[in-house]
């Protein structure tokens, strides 16, 4: 058991690695573009903050 | 000194703590803890983000269907910002799924793709949201009051069916892919797998949770800006208008 005896470890790094960067990049994206739109409007506009 | 604003809260930050910590218990169980299976050898460690992508991405459909029909009855800002960002997301996750399952096929099918009724439906699914979400930027652009997310919201109506069609898919016709295996009485995996399974599907729902809200308030950010500007040009148009009449 463990990585050292892994199969198809090329098959099942690039089905976790492919998911979790384009939801990071997704995540990183929203973040970033919030931040600059939430600067535009009025804090009682942001009714989280 | 005061922290910049952002879409962040206190929830998002306890959900955002929980996904991390979540994710990085998921990792070890997936591909470390978990055994492999007798037949898909390792290659049974995509299922651990497979399934739960499409579960979170068949949720993601059942909210925007809501968030259509909502929208539909009330034409409230809410529920128009709550379907494009549960279908944004909800795409991305449907992006995973595809591209999991493909990648899983490969070594377990022999191919990455096929004509299987299930793949197909939920390709269409994708094509579907892509669609739901080109036409929103559309209408947005159009401004035409009456008109604005009309088509897009019948478009997000299709969604939740379209679900329904995948999850059955296995039942009704011919497929490549197993019946249920979780959603019996009597799962047909147990044990560690079953745990990982379920694991997963806890982990990327908070995932989901995260970035749902997130992308609702960056909805509602977008939302406001372009009122402002609207309410601007209105502004200055009128401004034009008074100059010209006392200019005649």
């Amino acid at each position: 058991m463990g990585a050292v005896a892994m199969t198809h470890v090329g098959y099942v790094v690039a089905g976790w690695a492919i998911p979790l960067v384009a939801l990071g990049l997704y995540a990183v994206r929203v973040v970033v573009r919030g931040r600059r739109l939430a600067e535009q409007v009025p804090p009682e506009e942001r009714r989280w903050s | 000194m005061s922290a910049p604003p952002t879409t962040a809260s206190r929830a998002t930050r306890a959900i955002g703590g929980l996904s991390l910590a979540g994710l990085a218990l998921l990792l070890g169980y997936a591909l470390w803890w978990s055994p492999p299976d007798v037949v898909q050898k390792d290659s049974v460690r995509i299922m651990y983000v497979h399934v739960p992508t499409a579960i979170v991405a068949f949720s993601a459909c059942a909210i925007t269907t809501l968030a259509s029909g909502m929208w539909l009855r009330r034409r409230s800002e809410g529920w128009w910002v709550l379907g494009g960002a549960s279908a944004e997301v909800g795409l991305l996750f449907t992006g995973a799924c595809l591209v999991t399952g493909s990648i899983w096929g490969r070594p377990t099918w022999g191919t990455y793709w096929d004509w299987d009724p299930r793949i197909t439906s939920t390709t269409l699914l994708f094509i579907l949201l892509v669609g739901f979400l080109a036409l929103r930027r559309v209408d947005n652009e159009s401004g035409i009051a009456a008109q604005r997310g009309m088509r897009a919201a019948i478009v997000g109506l299709l969604l939740f069916p379209n679900v329904v069609i995948v999850h059955y898919s296995v039942d009704w016709w011919r497929s490549l892919h197993q019946p249920a295996t979780i959603t019996r009485l009597d799962p047909t995996i147990e044990g560690e797998m079953l745990f990982t399974l379920m694991l997963g599907i806890v982990v990327f729902a908070l995932v989901f949770a995260w970035l749902l809200v997130h992308r609702f308030r960056l909805g509602w950010l977008e939302e406001r800006v372009r009122a402002t500007g609207l309410d601007a040009a209105i502004v200055e148009r009128r401004a034009e208008a008074d100059l010209a009449g006392r200019a005649r």
